[in-house]
């Protein structure tokens, strides 16, 4: 389970996040959604350890980050997968280096063992075929898979996902979010999705979170989010025409249901 | 003045992460031998050039300056391998790879900051500065001297053929000037100027592409500025070293 409990981050002096509080539950897919520039990423990083707080505190299964020591961080971040807005895959390494970095640095088996873990995993996203690719030879959706399998390669017990369906298509979008969702039964993993793709909302998201402006705005189930009364989150979900289309509908279906009643 | 300071004190932050122990010493083998290839081997071709032409260039301008009847002409080749062993081959040349070695340097560690590259290291929990800046590191400062010294004897063979071939000194002239009163501290000198350069070429531009914010433009810019720094700061320490090693 990661606790964050007020955490306060702010730079040149511009506060991002103003005293966020969450839980993340083992086993589940929770996400933070929100509008660009509502601290998604920054909660993100500073749950990674990548930023620094100015308050407040992180804890992984009730042990807080900073108090960790620098083995027990080191540690931990192998048992973290992260899966990156633009990828972050190594461009000068293949599809099968880029997989296998983390075993190479990380474990000692051997190289047939590597060989044989890599394409377990490559196989688990559907890329049985792009082991000799460069990242750039790929799609989007491919490089998202590879992500997925570096990050999935030391079975973590967390998973954080920074807007994996940016710039995807929204079949594209579909995959990647059932292979997320999957993935995380299979293997137990608490994963943690930053995103804006209410697709994504709909799809995986068993607790949702809403930040606004650094402010932790509503939280919920996303059964819970096409419900709400929290203003900003209905002007956040309800933002394109095609989810302003289904909330008219909604709301006529709901009425019609009243007045036969 | 304060940001300056702010900079060169991040400066040695970063040099005191560099240095820690590789958390995997059969990948940091790899990583070294891939530097030697992508920083040293690759600017052997241009070093071999320019020091092929600049010897030669030497030689014609010290026989035009040479020009009294009372001046043995072996002094020719003397003045010619003291200017190459002393300044150009370890100075000049280590300016041309600062460009050359110090921009990729920048725009590589630069690029992979702002495509997240070094964040998914950090995630890892790999000591991104270790992993990406060490070998490159030992690289420099370990092959660089080999560079120097094929720039030294490229060096005297182009002054060697554009004294023959212009006529301005005779091969046994200058082969003897070549050979005379040579002062081994002197090739010390060059190599201890030629690592302390090489450890300047792979740490400033380092620091330019690590820290460097936002996109394209930036990294650019960065690889810009690491150019410049590392030259100022080469030559300022070429004249700290020669007043510290040959001054009395």
């Amino acid at each position: 389970m990661i606790e964050v409990r007020n955490v306060y981050k702010e730079f040149d002096g511009v506060p991002i996040l103003k005293g966020i509080d969450a839980t993340f539950e083992n086993g589940k897919t929770s996400l933070v959604i929100g509008t660009s520039g509502s601290g998604k990423t920054v909660l993100l990083k500073c749950m990674l350890g990548l930023f620094r707080p100015e308050r407040g505190s992180i804890s992984y299964d009730g042990q807080k980050y900073k108090e960790m020591s620098v083995d027990q961080r080191l540690l931990l971040r192998q048992e973290i997968g992260m899966v990156f807005q633009g990828s972050a895959l190594f461009d000068s390494s293949t599809v099968r280096d880029n997989v296998m970095f983390p075993l190479k640095m990380f474990t000692r088996q051997s190289v047939n063992e590597m060989k044989a873990r890599v394409d377990e995993v490559l196989d688990r996203v559907n890329l049985p075929d792009a082991h000799n690719k460069y990242p750039a030879e790929l799609s989007g959706g491919m490089q998202k898979r590879v992500a997925i399998a570096r990050a999935i390669v030391m079975n973590p017990k967390y998973l954080f996902c920074d807007e994996p369906n940016s710039g995807l298509d929204p079949k594209t979008s579909t995959v990647i979010d059932n292979l997320i969702q999957e993935i995380t039964k299979d293997y137990n993993i608490t994963t943690i999705i930053n995103s804006h793709d209410m697709n994504s909302v709909m799809e995986i998201g068993e607790k949702i979170i809403f930040l606004k402006n650094g402010v932790k705005e509503w939280e919920g189930t996303s059964h819970d989010v096409f419900r709400t009364d929290n203003e900003a989150l209905t002007d956040f979900v309800y933002s394109s025409n095609l989810f302003q289309k289904v909330r008219k509908a909604q709301l006529a279906e709901a009425a019609r249901d009243q007045h036969q009643k | 003045m304060i940001n300056y300071i702010k900079h060169i004190g991040r400066y040695f932050l970063m040099l005191k992460r560099v240095f820690r122990k590789p958390q995997k010493k059969s990948v940091f083998r790899e990583l070294i031998f891939k530097e030697i290839e992508d920083l040293g081997i690759s600017s052997i071709g241009i070093v071999a050039f320019i020091s092929f032409f600049v010897g030669g260039v030497v030689v014609i301008q010290t026989a035009l300056n040479l020009e009294s009847p009372l001046t043995p002409k072996y002094l020719i080749g003397f003045a010619s391998r003291e200017s190459l062993i002393l300044e150009f081959s370890p100075t000049l040349i280590s300016i041309i790879l600062a460009g050359k070695v110090g921009s990729f340097i920048t725009s590589s560690i630069g690029t992979m900051r702002v495509t997240e590259q070094i964040d998914a290291l950090e995630v890892m929990g790999i000591n991104s500065l270790n992993h990406l800046v060490l070998p490159k590191l030992i690289a420099t400062v370990f092959f660089y001297p080999f560079v120097i010294i094929i720039s030294i004897f490229l060096g005297i063979v182009g002054g060697w053929v554009a004294g023959i071939i212009t006529g301005l000194v005779s091969s046994t002239d200058y082969i003897y000037g070549i050979r005379v009163g040579l002062e081994p501290f002197h090739f010390f000198y060059s190599i201890v100027k030629t690592m302390v350069f090489a450890f300047i070429i792979a740490t400033v531009p380092a620091y330019h592409g690590f820290y460097v914010n936002g996109g394209a433009i930036e990294v650019g810019k960065a690889s810009t500025r690491a150019v410049v720094w590392t030259s100022v700061v080469i030559i300022v320490l070429n004249y700290v070293l020669t007043q510290m090693l040959l001054g009395k």
